[in-house]
């Protein structure tokens, strides 16, 4: 009878830790159902040489980044100086998905602040953006060898996120 | 008396500029070609959600993917696709966050669920709460004695709250 008692603080403490956890998650981030499938296929001409083309297939057999910029995105400004960094210590090839963009901004852009990219590729209408499930430019997606997508990160990478998340995945997929 | 002349033709004037177009939306929908393309449009992209603002369907939202993603349904339905080919191009891209009617699945099943749970316990807590304060109503018979004096309170007759004040 005296448990009986104790009831309404026990449905409050665990109604408390069920909305702690929710206030804790971030609802931005929203699940990407491209974790371990293959990276949609794309072939888009390159930002600096428009008459060539890349293709999602022609970067089998190494890991890679996708990142996701614009010239006209904030954000980007905030995270850029660390890619720049990684590509100075060749740590992984980082490849450019310029969204949305006027070429002529973006070529701009990464003249004034360095540019990290082993290629930029130009996706002007946003199609490609679509078929990797951008919402939230920057977006970083890690692609392992075999075209799989591994791992999404919305927003900035910071140092933080590089060494927690991205650079121990990248280590691990090229084995 | 001068001021209200003063002012009359800054208010003329303010009235003037008062149009209802000053309150139309800066960009205006794309012209429907074919109502009931666009009705079809309409209502399915109120069915998914706006990523970027996600508390928005697609419908309502005017953020740059909305109107992207929008166009994308349009394209789509135009060329013949079926509502359920659209919602699986969104899903495969989104996932079921895009859904505001998410599919009754393992993942979703407290979703669905949890409403009707919640009720269930509610209902058997009121329930059991009710039946209780009901029982703690049945009070026992009045003795005798007790019958008496009620009857002769509640007599009529003069008591002292009847005497003039």
């Amino acid at each position: 009878m005296k448990l009986k008692l104790f009831l309404p603080l026990a449905a409050f403490v665990v109604l408390a830790i069920v909305l702690g956890v929710g206030l804790g998650l971030n609802p931005r981030e929203v699940p990407s159902p491209f974790i371990g499938k293959p990276a949609p296929a794309f072939s888009l001409p390159k930002l600096h040489q428009p008459e060539q083309r890349l293709a999602a297939t022609d970067l089998r057999g190494q890991v890679w980044l996708l990142n996701v910029w614009a010239s006209w995105c904030v954000a980007c400004r905030v995270e850029h100086p660390l890619l720049v960094e990684l590509s100075r210590q060749n740590t992984v090839p980082i490849y450019g998905l310029n969204y949305k963009d006027d070429p002529r901004n973006a070529q701009e852009w990464l003249r004034q602040f360095g540019d990290p990219y082993t290629a930029s590729i130009s996706d002007r209408d946003g199609r490609t953006g679509i078929d990797y499930g951008v919402y939230g430019v920057p977006e970083t997606f890690v692609i392992d060898k075999a075209g799989i997508v591994r791992h999404k990160h919305i927003g900035p990478v910071t140092p933080e996120v590089w060494e927690r998340d991205l650079l121990p995945l990248v280590r691990r997929l090229r084995g | 008396m001068q001021a209200p002349t003063r002012f009359l033709p800054l208010l003329i004037a303010m009235l003037l500029a008062w149009h209802p177009a000053a309150g139309w939306p800066a960009d205006a929908q794309p012209t429907a070609t074919d109502p009931v393309l666009e009705a079809r449009v309409n209502r399915l992209s109120a069915e998914l959600r706006c990523l970027v603002c996600q508390n928005q369907s697609l419908a309502d939202s005017h953020a740059d993917l909305a109107i992207d993603l929008k166009n994308q349904v349009r394209e789509q339905l135009k060329a013949g696709g079926s509502e359920q080919d659209v919602i699986r191009y969104m899903t495969e891209r989104y996932g079921d966050f895009v859904l505001y009617r998410p599919p009754l699945k393992g993942t979703t099943m407290l979703l669905w669920a949890g409403p009707l749970v919640l009720l269930i316990i509610g209902g058997l807590a009121m329930w059991r709460s009710l039946g209780r304060t009901t029982r703690r109503d049945e009070t026992p018979p009045l003795s005798p004695d007790d019958s008496q004096r009620l009857n002769e309170l509640l007599a009529p007759g003069p008591t002292r709250r009847d005497a003039p004040d």
